[in-house]
């Protein structure tokens, strides 16, 4: 994971409304297909929330990594 | 030497920001040291919290609507003609009508507008009330409506992300006053995996839908809307059947932004705390137009108003400028046609909800009446 390219970073720390999930799907629906997304959040609910729904409708969950008081997301569209 | 302000947009935003240095800089403005044009694509200003209550005709639509002319301080030069192009390396706007102005500062307003076409079937299948003539087109139908399944479903992104909530539940009131919830079945749903984005609002709406017998379901995002067959299919892979379907649209931003090479979606990037520009040290966005991730309503577009307008002003006055934006929202919430909660919070605070009352709801119609007082930049 350590290798894999990011094209585009969604800064959601500290975003309380619409919040990281959203950013993400927001983000997800503009983008072209094979982009690599980061979604940073510091809200610990988005390392589980996030890849829930990130497989339930079906784009590649790459992983997260742990920051300093933050998380990063790593997704692919891939449809 | 003349400092030249231009503002584009008309909104919330641009207007309290023009009006407010308007006052800041009264001396400079009769002198001619510093002239402010707002460039703006409408005659009218509407308060878009109101489109709510045209839908249970609690407010007529003319009660919501202005025009900018009689908002805006008579220092401020109102162009109404669209923006076109915004040219940032040369410090011009360039108008529909071809005219051009120059700035040595830029306030971009922008805000966004509803997109239904970008989802198949949403504009001929669905209601909506995020524009005046939905608004009214949804308050008719209901008039008619003689039973079913309502389903309020919501694109992404979406400003206002509270008035889906408040629309599921003044429909309840509406019903239960009209002796007809044996008969209507509200269905709510929602992009993410709770009821609302803000934690504290979802976990209390939970009880609150469940006692009133409000379905719903999460992860739910459009992606498609069959209107011969009344369904809604999703992302996620469900489908919804519907009697009567609200759809709050996708949102955008604005074409001018868009043509102008400064967001292929219309959102503009935007220090979180500076409201400034990436690169551009004399530009700044504010409201609907950042791509901060905030809300996207009418209370962040004031509160950053305030600050763009201090920031401005002791630019132009002192040279330097300390003010910085805090993340601060503030929202009422109507629970229904009787009581409202609100909620505040920015980068640092979470949300809070207060226990929803009369008071907070007669507050939010005093709002209602004293948003003309805020668009002046008094309140």
């Amino acid at each position: 994971m350590t290798n894999v390219k990011i094209d585009k970073t969604i800064d959601a720390r500290g975003s309380a409304c619409p919040g990281p999930l959203m950013e993400l799907i927001k983000t997800i629906k503009s983008v072209e297909v094979g982009t690599v997304i980061e979604l940073l959040s510091s809200e610990k609910g988005t390392t589980v929330d996030a890849p829930a729904w990130i497989k339930k409708v079906g784009h590649e969950f790459i992983g997260i990594k742990d920051g300093d008081g933050y998380w990063s997301i790593i997704v692919k569209k891939i449809k | 030497m003349t400092k030249r302000i231009v503002i584009v947009g008309g909104g919330t935003g641009g207007t309290i920001v023009a009006n407010l240095l308007a006052r800041n800089l009264y001396r400079q403005l009769i002198s001619g040291q510093v002239v402010i044009n707002m460039i703006t694509d409408k005659e009218d200003h509407i308060y878009q919290p109101g489109f709510l209550y045209v839908v249970f005709d609690k407010v007529r639509p003319d009660e919501i609507v202005r025009k900018q002319k009689d908002l805006i301080d008579p220092h401020v030069n109102l162009i109404v003609d669209p923006a076109v192009k915004i040219d940032r390396d040369n410090n011009i706007v360039i108008t529909k009508s071809g005219r051009e102005f120059s700035y040595d500062y830029l306030v971009v307003a922008t805000g966004s507008r509803i997109v239904p076409e970008n989802i198949p079937g949403l504009k001929e299948g669905a209601h909506q009330f995020y524009d005046l003539e939905g608004a009214k087109k949804l308050r008719d139908t209901l008039r008619g409506f003689d039973g079913g399944r309502i389903a309020v479903t919501i694109g992404v992104p979406h400003k206002c992300p509270v008035a889906p909530l408040e629309l599921t539940f003044m429909l309840y009131d509406y019903f239960k006053q009209k002796g007809m919830l044996n008969k209507v079945e509200l269905y709510y749903t929602y992009p993410i995996n709770r009821l609302h984005a803000l934690e504290p609002v979802s976990n209390w709406t939970v009880p609150q839908f469940e006692s009133k017998g409000i379905k719903y379901e999460t992860l739910f995002n459009m992606e498609e809307i069959d209107p011969a067959k009344k369904v809604v299919r999703t992302m996620e892979g469900s489908e919804l059947n519907y009697d009567l379907l609200v759809a709050i649209p996708p949102h955008k931003g604005s074409q001018v932004v868009i043509d102008s090479g400064m967001g292929p979606e219309g959102w503009v990037q935007t220090d979180k705390r500076l409201l400034k520009n990436e690169k551009y040290n004399n530009v700044y966005v504010i409201g609907d137009t950042t791509d901060i991730p905030i809300s996207k309503a009418g209370s962040t577009a004031h509160f950053q108003a305030d600050v763009v307008a201090e920031r401005l002003s002791s630019e132009i006055l002192e040279g330097a400028a300390s003010t910085e934006y805090d993340g601060k929202v503030v929202c009422f919430v109507e629970t229904g046609f009787e009581e409202a909660t609100y909620v505040w919070f920015n980068y640092n605070t979470p949300p809070n909800p207060a226990p929803p009352s009369r008071m907070l709801h007669w507050m939010k119609l005093g709002y209602n009446r004293l948003y003309w007082l805020s668009a002046r930049g008094i309140l």
